[in-house]
């Protein structure tokens, strides 16, 4: 029973961080309609980057990661600019294999630069662990779902309050109704990419500074699209719902069934999600007018 | 003005049967909270031209929506000549009949006016995946007939037949609604749904598309439903008039009888347009 | 428009190649591949091979992803199935006429059960489909050691002819030859018939197409199980040439090289899906050239050959489809044009 507990407690706050990855998609999804197949990329070059900072040049912790949050972000703006601007006008397809394409540089890119090896970043957080009766939790992963849990909460409030987070859902339902009520759409999808990487970034920080840094991380960020497909792709609330499931739905796996069972785990959500409901939890279906 | 376009001489003999009938009866539909068509019922008469007015947002576009299969309705039912086809799927309604043509032009830009009108016959080919693949014999007779049928009927009869290796994007805005209106017609219809199909053309164009669509519907003997904003090609095509308003019938009859009705002139807010 | 061609019938007009210039270039190109082993070097001969097998691949992915516009990731994957497939009956000696159209069977088996749940929906969700397809494959191909050789890999005897045996590029090459033509020809057949326009339709606006009678969820299957089909046969040609395979061959990089090969090339044509892989293969090549001649300055260059080839990979789709979505084919047909209005400018 213990193991039982110990396994979903662990699982779900390990779901709080696959939680932010999928606010990073769902950010993207909900505000331009873009299928982001390089979420896991964005958030793994944000964690080499920190590593780069912190490590090779010796930076502290906090600025590195300040550091990295400043280049994702202008590198998100750049993307934008360069190559989803131009693909505005085009069907879903071509914008989402330029995604595709975008993985596969920045991969590309990442493994040239620091090859294959496994590197540790440091930790931003405090390792020490929290005991409850006979559980133990690593005090990262309490670290990480904390701030996983304030960053959601944050985005939450501001898409729903916000001037800008509605004039984002605006743009997103409808650009050019938009963009005639004087809604800058541009500044719109630049922002959206900016957040989704610093998103991305933060939780490749946390994550990597716990689990480790090698090129097999964006792997571990294809669980995400597992969370999305549960949650709906444009739900953020769907979107948490469905990394807590997720994370739990691993963790209990990985116990009982043995650490190779992971691995699939996720992708075996994916299809049977798609046949029972494909629109996942909260997802919405629309109705499109001919 | 008469126009200067005269039905085309080969009159080849229509490979459709004689139009059937097609009635809405007590069609309710809802979009969430919108109550977009409430209890609405009128038929359209086998072979005849049936048009559906009203002002913008009336419901018109939905009850389309509805026939065609796209939208389910809450209540009521669609019939097309003794058959209820409310729960047939959209996909289906091709091969009993049912032809249509759409606000926005939807053609395929990935394809030439030719295939785009070929596409029209795609419903009745037999020709299973191996043997086209392979281009058998069989295949390759279904194709050729079907560029017969294509290029007699439907090429000649509009007169398009300058443009059919065009891709469809270059083409001006005329000459698509005409290209639309030839695939519908190569569908073989039985009855033929015109979404407001002179929809920003001039006043020559319009009488070109009306002359075709009464060739149409004399010729071919194709049931004929139309909505439009244009209320003289209206009032002068059409022998049955249906009036929609905030998802009602606010009346029926001749377009004669729907002119002068008091609630229809008031749903136009204005005298004017109506008696044009 | 040609000048001096005129089509008397529908049916000369409908004809593959159409006119007399188009038929004896045909018949020139196609006597110059023939014997190509005459002429060629051993280099030359091992090139041509592989460029088939990603053309046969390209072909397929093209249908699916060209043409119906449904984005699939597990193409890699399902070349997989079909190398493994070929292994396995090649073991139990049944001859290759008959193990190739079953691992393309197979292949397009599991195309099936991967689209019919994610086709219900809109394309994205089948794109993410096909990449859990993709990661359950490779699982199964890392674990399944009975069948597959798990970790180590397989390996695929030799393909027979009523005894002859297929050893060595030259022999190869004459079967993967007839296989590009006839599947070539094929998907050039199913590109001018009634299924070849609805996949266009279905692209471009599935309601309407469904309006005018299509069926889609079947037209979105069948699509998406013939370029599943083609990738098996592909595999299958893959192993008997190689004769060696490992799990790690069909990574996502894989699909992904044949995705870039679809857009370089040119999306929905046949002739996109040759100009493509023949592009494809050669960047590889070149970046191992450029890796070999820079050894002198950068020691570690050799580690560094497959990175950049995902790195070229991206940049080549991004590029491709900013610059020229419509590919090779287009400025290949741009440059036609000019020689088919000769003497005439315009």
């Amino acid at each position: 029973m213990i193991e039982f507990l110990e396994y979903s407690v662990l699982g779900l706050l390990g779901g709080g961080v696959i939680a932010l990855i999928a606010l990073s998609f769902v950010l993207v999804y909900k505000s331009t309609g873009v299928v982001n197949f390089a979420v896991g990329e964005v958030m793994m070059l944000g964690a080499y980057l920190y590593y780069a900072a912190s490590v090779s040049f010796a930076v502290p912790p906090w600025v590195a990661f300040a550091m990295s949050l400043a280049v994702i972000s202008l590198l998100a703006m750049l993307v934008e600019r360069t190559v989803l601007r131009p693909l505005s006008g085009q069907p879903t397809v071509a914008v989402m294999m330029a995604t595709i394409g975008m993985a596969s540089i920045m991969h590309g890119s990442i493994e040239a630069i620091w090859g294959g090896d496994t590197y540790q970043p440091p930790a931003l957080l405090p390792r020490t662990p929290l005991l409850i009766g006979d559980i133990m939790i690593p005090g990262a992963v309490l670290g990480n779902f904390a701030i996983a849990a304030l960053l959601i909460t944050g985005f939450l409030l501001f898409f729903r309050y916000s001037r800008t987070g509605v004039a984002l859902r605006a743009t997103a339902s409808d650009p050019v109704t938009a963009a005639t009520l004087g809604i800058n759409i541009n500044f719109a999808a630049r922002l959206t990419w900016m957040l989704a990487g610093s998103v991305g970034t933060v939780a490749g920080v946390l994550i990597s500074s716990s689990a480790g840094l090698s090129p097999l991380f964006a792997s571990a960020a294809l669980s995400v699209f597992a969370a999305i497909i549960l949650g709906g792709m444009d739900s953020i609330l769907g979107a948490i719902v469905a990394s807590l499931i997720l994370g739990l739905v691993e963790s209990l796996a990985a116990g009982y069934l043995g650490g190779k069972s992971r691995d699939i785990v996720p992708y075996l959500v994916v299809l049977a999600i798609l046949v029972i409901r494909p629109y996942g939890i909260f997802g919405t279906r629309t109705i499109e007018r001919l | 003005m008469p126009s200067s376009i005269s039905p085309s001489q080969s009159k080849a003999r229509p490979a459709s049967s004689p139009g059937l009938p097609l009635s809405v009866e007590g069609v309710d539909l809802r979009f969430g909270g919108i109550h977009a068509l409430k209890n609405v019922s009128f038929s359209a008469r086998a072979g005849e031209i049936t048009a559906v007015i009203g002002p913008n947002g009336a419901g018109k576009t939905s009850v389309f929506n509805t026939i065609s299969g796209f939208y389910r309705p809450a209540a009521g039912a669609v019939r097309l000549g003794d058959e209820d086809i409310t729960r047939v799927p959209v996909s289906a309604r091709a091969r009993r009949g049912l032809a249509r043509t759409f606000q926005n032009i939807a053609l395929f830009h990935g394809l030439s006016v030719l295939e785009n009108i070929k596409l029209g016959g795609h419903h009745h080919m037999r020709a299973g995946v191996l043997p086209a693949l392979a281009f058998s014999r069989s295949a390759r007779e279904e194709e050729l007939a079907l560029r017969e049928e294509v290029e007699r009927k439907v090429i000649d009869f509009l007169q398009i037949d300058h443009i059919r290796h065009a891709t469809v994007d270059v083409l001006p805005y005329g000459l698509q609604k005409r290209v639309e209106l030839a695939r519908a017609l190569a569908m073989r219809p039985r009855v033929l749904l015109l979404d407001e199909p002179v929809a920003g053309m001039n006043r020559e164009e319009t009488e070109d598309m009306a002359r075709f669509i009464l060739d149409v519907q004399e010729e071919w003997g194709v049931t004929v439903l139309l909505v439009e904003h244009d209320m003289g090609m209206v009032m002068d095509i059409s022998s049955h008039v249906v009036v929609l308003n905030f998802g009602q019938v606010i009346a029926a009859g001749t377009p004669a009888e729907v002119r002068a009705h008091p609630q229809v002139i008031e749903a136009y807010l204005g005298a004017e347009s109506v008696t044009q | 428009m040609r000048t001096g061609v005129f089509y008397e019938t529908f049916r000369t007009e409908e004809r593959l190649w159409n006119s007399p210039a188009s038929k004896w270039w045909m018949l020139a190109f196609t006597v110059l591949l023939f014997t190509l082993p005459l002429w060629g070097s051993k280099y030359l001969l091992a090139m041509a091979c592989i460029i088939g097998i990603h053309v046969i691949a390209t072909l397929g992915l093209n249908l699916t992803t060209g043409n119906a516009g449904l984005i699939s990731l597990s193409h890699g994957a399902f070349l997989g199935v079909g190398c493994y497939t070929v292994a396995y009956f090649g073991k139990m000696g049944v001859p290759f006429y008959l193990t190739l159209p079953i691992a393309g069977c197979i292949a397009a088996l599991l195309g099936v059960i991967v689209g019919l749940p994610s086709l219900r929906v809109k394309g994205i969700y089948l794109a993410i489909a096909t990449l859990a397809a993709h990661f359950i494959l490779g699982f199964v191909f890392r674990e399944w050691t009975s069948v597959t050789g798990g970790v180590q890999g397989a390996s695929i005897p030799r393909a027979q002819l009523f005894g002859y045996v297929l050893r060595g590029d030259r022999d190869n090459f004459y079967l993967i030859f007839a296989l590009v033509v006839i599947l070539g020809i094929a998907a050039r057949n199913l590109g001018r018939s009634y299924i070849g326009r609805a996949l266009v339709a279905v692209r471009d606006r599935d309601i309407s197409a469904e309006i005018l009678g299509v069926n889609l969820l079947r037209t979105k299957l069948l699509a998406f199980a013939l370029g599943a089909f083609y990738a098996g046969v592909a595999g299958g040609v893959l192993g008997y040439f190689y004769g060696a395979i490992t799990p790690d061959y069909f990574a996502l990089t894989l699909s992904i090289f044949y995705l870039a090969a679809v857009i370089v090339g040119g999306l929905g044509s046949v002739l996109g899906s040759i100009f493509g892989a023949i592009f494809m293969t050669f960047v590889p090549e070149a970046l191992r050239l450029v890796a070999n001649t820079s050894a002198q300055w950068l020691p570690n260059v050799a580690g560094l050959v497959l990175p950049m080839g995902q790195v070229v990979f991206g940049l080549l789709i991004i590029t491709f489809l900013v610059f020229e979505p419509h590919g090779l084919t287009a400025i290949w047909r741009r440059i036609r044009r000019v020689f088919h209005l000769w003497p005439f400018k315009t």
